[in-house]
């Protein structure tokens, strides 16, 4: 590909942030290029100036960021020295975008067509028909079935996989020579994701197009670039084949960063199961009844025939995709939502229909991380007296209370002196391990944690389950873990349960179900992972 | 706003720490030029209001029939009760009945505010209890939204109308004829404040942590509302002035010898032609203190609930 | 779209029965005789005797509330003792200047304050977005009867341009029911429009934040296409919803705006129906304001179907 002039040069580009922000540029510096028919991708943690250098070359940058040096040659062309018109015209003829949220990115009130003629409409002289047959053949290419069905339906008629494929259909629809695609996958599904990963290499291999990849995830790098440049706070710290830098990096940051992904392989946990029972659920199911006037009322089974139990000292991961049910059947075990069958055993009691005046004394015993670090703790609150809160409404004197949660905040190893600050001035990771120290304070039996370690970066994210693991052995705790990630559930789970559509499709040991799945549906879901065949723990030995 | 605590084992720091970030957000609304600007004309129309009687006014129910409908700037002789005379120029000149209108103004100052802040109190007091039950007790959640629907079908005004006719008229009939409308947007505020407050993790950690329903309320759930809730005041205040005012200018509101400005310029109405002062300066004072009350209440809304401004 | 439909149809009940308990409940919660506070001062005791009679005063409240209701569905609104007239008569006469008042009004203010709105978020922070956002807090925070006589004073008797009081029936002379029709309707549209401006221009600056006006961009489409195309239709739901609302500001400002230029339409009825205690005829007038009020709002809500292909029940 040498002889090719690459499709984007971007040169020693700096972008400066708003006055006031926590530093001067959002990127500093970057240089890079994409030629024809390559996937470059830029990866980094949240932060790291990714998405900015994508919106700095469509030139849809937010107004409090500016360029402010360097350039950025899209066929020799600097595209920062371009007028708004020439930006126009370029867009969706030599460079096209694609989003992360595809249930947001397309207009709810026009059909997928009308939006995809909109493009044709303002770059070419076609006539109607001729526009249409275009549409048509695009829709066809992007693999979406009944194609001139799907020109007059609404986006919310379509899944999240299909309206990221009709993203890409109007992406490419005037065979730009670059493509920009942020987190495409990241919102979607992992078999959904497999399948969106797959179209972008084929139709990029078969046009010759350049493709800048913005991701945060390993697995989709492994999965599809061809060169990879790592970012780290607006500034690029690597860049090189995918091969060399996922195995032999030579920044310690890139080592760190691929070092934390973890291991798609089940770790040996060596389980013994010798604890007592701390949770068991007996077919466990969650309905829910709309009514309707003229249709017969819908009933929506969330979760149906659950059976799983935990013993002392065992994490249990129930992995599977959105929808499969597992987020409810956490929150039926902790009482948030009242279960619509079956039963559920903490210890010898049966909780699951006990009056809120009689559930009370049991609440204590299980207790809940949730996913998003900034909406868990109340922000009016310091975050000594979130913790403190629990203990405090069981009986212990504030006094009493606020030594356990300094004693707590050491396990969890963020600073004691620290309580009397808000949840604000803390990190996502932090106000995670603030999370699990106000559930410890309740001294519970059962640990939950709903996807809690999904919203923080790789590199948090490895710190925090490393603490929850320790926490687990020491204090002997019964940990249910929600997940839709396959390889932090293969880390961190003895015995694995796979939902889907509100089942339990299959149950066992975490080693034996991700050594030799069973079910369809969980072979299905594990040859989809991304990255599946790369084993990042050789780039942190090398 | 932070919850209250047992206070005798917080360390100094704490309380430090929590009165700054309560004192960041005011600090905040009131340095914003509007709540600047739209405060200080209040401040100044509550300065009036209680000061009334010593800004050059006098007697504004005072009857004087040698004295009817002058012009502004007229100077006018009054004969005291000791028998002297005394010269006072009505820069506002005098109405049908001779009282003289600037003082029938700057009396007419009080009605108005007090009618404001009365039904912003009131209504915002009743909203909230009500909405609070609404939002947590599931089974009158039903019952209290349909009869609010049923109050909000009723046009503001004819509502009030309706209710004055029902228990005639009167400074204290007219403020619970404002109130009754006002109360159902109050309610469905904090009941949507509720309902959503009521699905965040955090609330759902402090009931996973065994916090009674009631403490639940009181330290997590109702410090969200008090933003809201003084926006939503500002704005009850001025409709309710406005209404006061309309009511009053129909002739079905406070009794016409009380001054209050919609009774200045309902008496204004006939000759409005010959003498549009009766009208204008009323008219100017109750544009001025709605429209302070309004450029406030943009400011507090900017900076305390920046989510709501997206809104209205 | 028909479980939709009736779904909204079903949702309204109530809301009337609330209505209707109220204004039945007004003449009861009176002080005095419901009957004698009917049949007015001058009424004689065979007048009340009769008026007792028909409302049936003197059985449990609930059949009294089923004989008023039953009387309202067929369409018998009573007598108004004090224009000895049936109320429904009284109605009948006094529509026409209330609707047409109306109708100029929404049209007015639709047509100007959308515009307004939509240049407003288009140049945001411009001098004619502030000049837009200054007229809106200044046409809310001025009394409607304040502009009336504002206007009076300048276009009819400083101008001498248009009449200054008073209403000419449509099928009389067209022209002198404009010329009638205009302070009015301008003195009454002004809040309107404060209130409509003010909410398209939030509403599209809300919509302009979405994905999909970001994606419309990246497809290099021209700023006017983006807004009018992607942002103006997103953003009709909510702008209608506050025109359905603001029918409660058209009503109560109609009750004002015929009292300051003498239209003798409904808003100057329900004034003197109450100077007068006539309960009849308030009765009515608030119950069929109140139907009006919930019907217009109803056709709103199912009219959001034609905008948004999401709201299908």
């Amino acid at each position: 590909m040498p002889d090719k002039k690459p499709v984007l040069e971007v040169r020693n580009l700096t972008v400066a942030l708003p006055k006031g922000a926590d530093r001067v540029h959002a990127v500093e510096n970057v240089s890079f290029t994409v030629n024809p028919g390559e996937i470059v991708c830029l990866v980094g943690e949240s932060g790291s100036g990714k998405s900015v250098i994508a919106f700095t070359v469509m030139g849809l940058l937010a107004k409090a960021l500016k360029p402010t040096g360097g350039e950025i040659l899209l066929e020799g062309e600097n595209i920062l020295a371009a007028s708004e018109d020439r930006l126009r015209q370029l867009r969706c003829t030599r460079m096209s975008m694609i989003f992360q949220e595809p249930m947001t990115a397309l207009n709810p009130v026009m059909t997928c067509g009308e939006q995809i003629d909109e493009v044709l409409e303002t770059h070419t002289k076609l006539d109607a028909a001729a526009r249409k047959a275009k549409i048509i053949a695009i829709l066809t290419r992007v693999k979406l079935p009944e194609p001139e069905r799907i020109y007059a339906s609404f986006p919310h008629q379509l899944s999240g996989g299909q309206r990221q494929r009709i993203m890409i259909a109007m992406a490419l629809v005037l065979d730009p020579v670059l493509l920009i695609a942020d987190e495409p996958t990241t919102a979607l599904d992992v078999t959904t994701q497999a399948e969106i990963l797959k179209l972008i290499a084929e139709l990029q291999e078969g046009q010759g197009t350049g493709v800048l990849f913005i991701t945060h995830d390993f697995g989709v790098v492994a999965e599809i670039a061809h060169r990879v440049a790592v970012l780290r706070w607006g500034e690029l710290v690597e860049m090189g084949p995918t091969e060399q830098i996922l195995s032999r990096p030579t920044q310690d940051y890139t080592k760190m960063l691929i070092g934390s992904v973890p291991s798609i392989v089940p770790a040996h946990r060596g389980v013994r199961r010798d604890g007592e029972t701390v949770l068991r659920t007996e077919k466990l199911g969650k309905t829910y009844v709309s009514k309707g006037f003229f249709q017969k009322g819908r009933t929506v089974r969330a979760a149906a025939d659950v059976d799983l139990d935990i013993r002392r000292g065992e994490t249990l991961g129930i992995v599977g995709e959105s929808g499969s049910g597992k987020s409810t059947v956490a929150r039926c075990i902790a009482r948030l939502i009242d279960p619509t069958e079956g039963k559920v055993y903490l210890g010898d009691t049966e909780i699951a229909t006990l009056p809120p005046g009689r559930l009370r004394p049991h609440r204590r015993k299980v207790q809940i991380v949730f996913q998003d670090p900034y909406r868990s703790l109340n922000p009016r609150m310091t975050v000594g007296d979130s913790i403190v809160e629990g203990p405090m409404n069981f009986g212990l004197s504030r006094s009493e209370a606020l030594a356990r949660a300094r004693t707590l905040m050491e396990t969890v190893r963020l600073d004691p002196n620290a309580l009397d600050r808000y949840p604000h001035q803390f990190s996502g990771g932090q106000r995670q391990r603030i999370c699990i120290a106000r559930a410890l304070a309740m001294e519970p039996e059962l640990l939950i944690a709903d996807e809690a370690v999904s919203a923080l970066d790789v590199s948090v994210q490895k710190q925090v389950l490393e603490l929850l693991d320790e926490i687990r052995q020491r204090l002997k705790l019964a940990v249910l873990f929600i997940t839709h990630d396959l390889r932090v559930a293969a880390q961190i789970c003895d015995f694995v349960a796979v939902m889907s559509q509100g089942k339990v499709v299959e149950y066992g040991a975490a080693e034996q179900v991700f050594g030799a799945p069973r079910h369809d549906y969980t072979k299905a879901l594990f040859a989809a992972a991304p990255g599946r065949h790369w084993d990042f723990s050789k780039a942190s030995a090398a | 706003m932070s919850a209250t605590l047992p206070d005798a084992v917080v360390d100094s720091a704490a309380i430090a720490a929590a009165t700054s970030r309560r004192r960041s957000v005011w600090a905040l609304a009131i340095r914003n030029p509007s709540v600047i600007f739209g405060g200080a004309i209040l401040l100044i129309m509550l300065v009036i209001a209680i000061l009334a009687p010593y800004l050059g006014t006098v007697d504004p129910t005072r009857i004087d029939p040698a004295m009817r409908n002058k012009k502004p700037d007229t100077v006018l002789t009054y004969r005291l009760d000791d028998g002297t005379q005394a010269k006072r120029t009505a820069i506002m000149g005098t109405d049908s009945l001779g009282r003289d209108v600037y003082s029938r103004v700057i009396y007419g100052t009080r009605v108005s505010l007090t009618v404001g802040i009365s039904v912003a109190i009131i209504a915002v007091a009743l909203g909230l209890a009500i909405g609070l039950i609404s939002g947590y007790v599931r089974w009158a959640d039903g019952i209290i939204m349909r009869i609010m629907d049923g109050l909000m079908a009723i046009p503001p005004i004819l509502l009030a109308i309706a209710l004055v006719s029902i228990w005639r008229a009167g400074l204290v009939t007219v403020i619970f004829a404002i109130v009754v409308p006002e109360v159902p947007r109050v309610v469905r505020l904090v009941r949507s404040v509720v309902l959503t407050v009521r699905e965040e993790p955090y609330v759902e950690g402090a009931i996973s942590v065994g916090t009674p329903t009631i403490t639940l309320m009181w330290r997590h759930i109702l410090p969200n509302t008090v933003a809201p809730l003084i926006v939503q005041a500002t704005f009850t205040a001025a409709a309710a002035i406005i209404i006061e005012a309309i009511l009053s200018f129909l002739g079905i509101g406070i009794p016409p010898e009380t001054p209050s400005w919609g009774n200045i310029m309902a008496e204004g109405r006939t000759l409005f032609r010959v003498f549009p002062h009766n009208i204008m300066y009323p008219g100017i004072f109750l544009a001025f203190a709605v429209l302070a009350i309004n450029i406030m209440g943009d400011g507090l809304r900017d900076t305390l609930d920046p989510k709501m401004s997206k809104k209205v | 779209m028909l479980d939709f439909i009736a779904r909204r149809l079903i949702a309204i009940i109530p809301v009337l029965a609330v209505v209707a308990i109220f204004v039945f409940l007004m003449l009861r919660l009176t002080p005095g005789d419901p009957a004698a506070v009917i049949a007015g001062d001058n009424a004689t005791s065979d007048q009340i005797a009769m008026i007792r009679g028909k409302l049936g005063l003197d059985l449990p409240i609930w059949q009294q509330f089923a004989i008023w209701i039953g009387d309202m569905l067929h369409g018998n609104f009573g007598e108004s003792f004090f224009f000895k007239k049936t109320v429904v008569e009284l109605i009948q006469q006094r529509l026409e200047p209330t609707l047409a008042l109306s109708i100029c009004t929404l049209i007015i203010a639709v047509f100007t304050a959308v515009p307004l709105g939509v240049l407003a978020a288009y140049r945001q922070g411009s001098w004619i977005d502030r000049i837009v956002m200054g007229f809106s807090v200044l046409g809310f925070s001025m009394p409607t009867f304040v502009i009336g006589y504002i206007l009076i004073y300048i276009f009819a008797i400083n101008l001498g341009w248009l009449p200054v009081q008073g209403y000419v029936r449509i099928g009389v002379d067209f022209w002198q029911f404009l010329e009638r029709m205009v302070l009015p309707s301008i003195t009454l549209a002004i809040v309107y429009i404060a209130l409509l401006a003010r909410i398209t221009r939030a509403s599209i600056l809300e919509v302009l934040n979405e994905d999909y006006i970001r994606t419309a961009r990246a497809k290099g489409l021209s700023t006017r296409v983006v807004l009018m195309r992607h942002a103006l239709r997103n953003a009709a739901v909510p702008i209608l919803t506050v025109i359905g609302i603001g029918i409660a500001l058209l009503i109560g400002g109609a009750v004002v705006t015929e009292s300051v230029y003498g239209l003798p339409g409904l808003g100057r009825l329900t004034v003197e129906a109450v100077l007068s205690r006539d309960f009849p005829t308030i009765q009515a007038v608030i119950l069929m304001f109140s139907v009006v009020y919930v019907v217009i709002n109803l056709l709103i809500d199912i009219s959001y179907t034609l905008f948004d292909p999401r709201i299908r029940y």
